[in-house]
């Protein structure tokens, strides 16, 4: 009792058992892998017992949203070289092209005070500790631990994690915390005359060093401005799909550390 | 004799492994607050049936092997298992004789008392619940423990664990 009492002590404050845990995570990934089996089904059912009428509708819906897409791009393409232009005659960085690195989504804490999930790729692929996890939507969370053939992310709704962000709209810097709610999160110190409102999309600032600078986080829902509380209380709602989403990506700022096959910008051009 | 005992005691990992796959088991976020606590119902119906097997060491492989798997802290659902474990072997004698339900108020409060320590151990790194939300697993299980029992009890005489 005394021992298990010293081994959580060790754990929480110092971080001698951090190469033990993530030896012994490889233990942990055939239960998830059991586990995962069900959605693993529903997720071969719905790629196999389809029927030829329903592939050929999906088809032409993904060649629609492909279509719209790439007009989009179009435009893009002309934005980006005026973007560089402008950053060249500010004298400012470049922007770093960033690799990402597609992983699938193993598992969910399964405790419900803790948002962590569990995701198949570890050091193996070069994943680590701080790297952020995006999905199609937005930012995710930051990866906490890592194994060899698996890691954990820590999500941005984890009432431990708080991250810089900016408003779209204006630029208005704020901190984003986790309330452990899966929904919902909330700015932190924010004072009753800040030009925020109400849809306001917030985007990463990058000011926290571990988050790239730019990418979606949530959008506001509700902004309350009590007389009797000294900060303007706003609600957040993250723009990831913190539990659905099973594809995920994992971003490499620095692409001398990213494995081999991930996927780089030139590439995706290459394959537009 | 010492052979057989030993073949069957497989069983009791067999019903760990049962246990540490149905907790982390995904589950909607809805309900995911009423998760029985598995692992620490089979060990409490384990340490009643085979006081003399399974004890406070068990307990504690058990809750360690339970922290690995759910990536909780290392010592955490271990912690709590030992208290559990320990007061489940000071009392066995009269918990055996319970009726189902009597048993299942019995189960509510180990659960519970394992559910303080989580929570104990889960404040120090900033996580914490109000007790309404933590004890609802103690709940649940309280619920389940007639079913648990019953399918336990019935596995250990076909297979004679001792």
């Amino acid at each position: 009792m005394l021992l298990t009492v010293v081994i959580v002590l060790l754990d929480v404050f110092t971080p001698y058992l951090k190469p033990v845990k993530s030896q012994l995570s490889t233990i942990s990934v055939p239960f998830y892998w059991v586990t995962n089996i069900p959605s693993r089904i529903s997720e071969w059912g719905q790629d196999n017992l389809v029927t030829r009428e329903q592939l050929l509708d999906e088809n032409r819906a993904l060649k629609e949203q492909l279509l719209i897409h790439q007009r989009r791009l179009q435009g893009m393409a002309a934005v980006v070289t005026e973007n560089v232009r402008l950053r060249e005659l500010m004298n400012s960085a470049e922007m770093v092209a960033e690799q990402v690195l597609v992983a699938e989504m193993i598992g969910v804490s399964s405790d419900p005070l803790v948002h962590k999930v569990v995701i198949n790729k570890g050091s193996r692929d070069n994943v680590y500790i701080g790297q952020p996890l995006l999905d199609a939507q937005g930012l995710m969370g930051q990866v906490v631990e890592v194994g060899p053939f698996s890691s954990q992310v820590l999500l941005i709704t984890d009432s431990t994690h708080a991250l810089p962000v900016e408003v779209n709209r204006n630029g208005v810097r704020a901190i984003v915390e986790g309330i452990g709610d899966l929904y919902r999160m909330e700015l932190r110190h924010v004072s009753n005359t800040v030009d925020i409102e109400v849809g306001d999309l917030l985007v990463s600032s990058g000011l926290g060093q571990k988050f790239p600078r730019g990418y979606p986080v949530g959008t506001v829902t509700e902004i309350i401005h009590d007389p009797g509380r000294p900060f303007a209380g706003v609600h957040v709602e993250p723009m990831a799909q913190l539990n659905r989403s099973r594809h995920v990506l994992l971003v490499f700022r620095d692409s001398s550390t990213a494995p081999e096959d991930v996927l780089t910008e030139s590439d995706l051009s290459e394959v537009r | 004799m010492q052979a057989s005992r030993a073949h069957n005691r497989w069983f009791i990992l067999v019903t760990l492994i049962i246990g540490l796959t149905l907790s982390v088991m995904p589950v909607p976020d809805k309900i995911s607050w009423l998760r029985p606590q598995f692992v620490v119902l089979i060990f409490i119906y384990w340490s009643l049936a085979l006081p003399q097997t399974i004890g406070i060491l068990s307990a504690w492989f058990a809750g360690i092997c339970l922290d690995v798997v759910s990536y909780a802290i290392i010592g955490q659902h271990a912690l709590a298992m030992v208290v559990v474990a320990y007061i489940c072997l000071l009392s066995y004698q009269r918990i055996r004789t319970y009726m189902y339900w009597q048993q299942s108020v019995w189960v509510f409060v180990m659960v519970g008392i394992h559910q303080l320590f989580v929570n104990w151990v889960h404040s120090l790194t900033g996580h914490s619940a109000h007790p309404s939300q933590f004890l609802l697993p103690a709940f649940a299980s309280a619920l389940l423990w007639p079913l648990v029992h019953t399918v336990l009890e019935r596995f250990r005489i076909r297979y004679r664990v001792a």
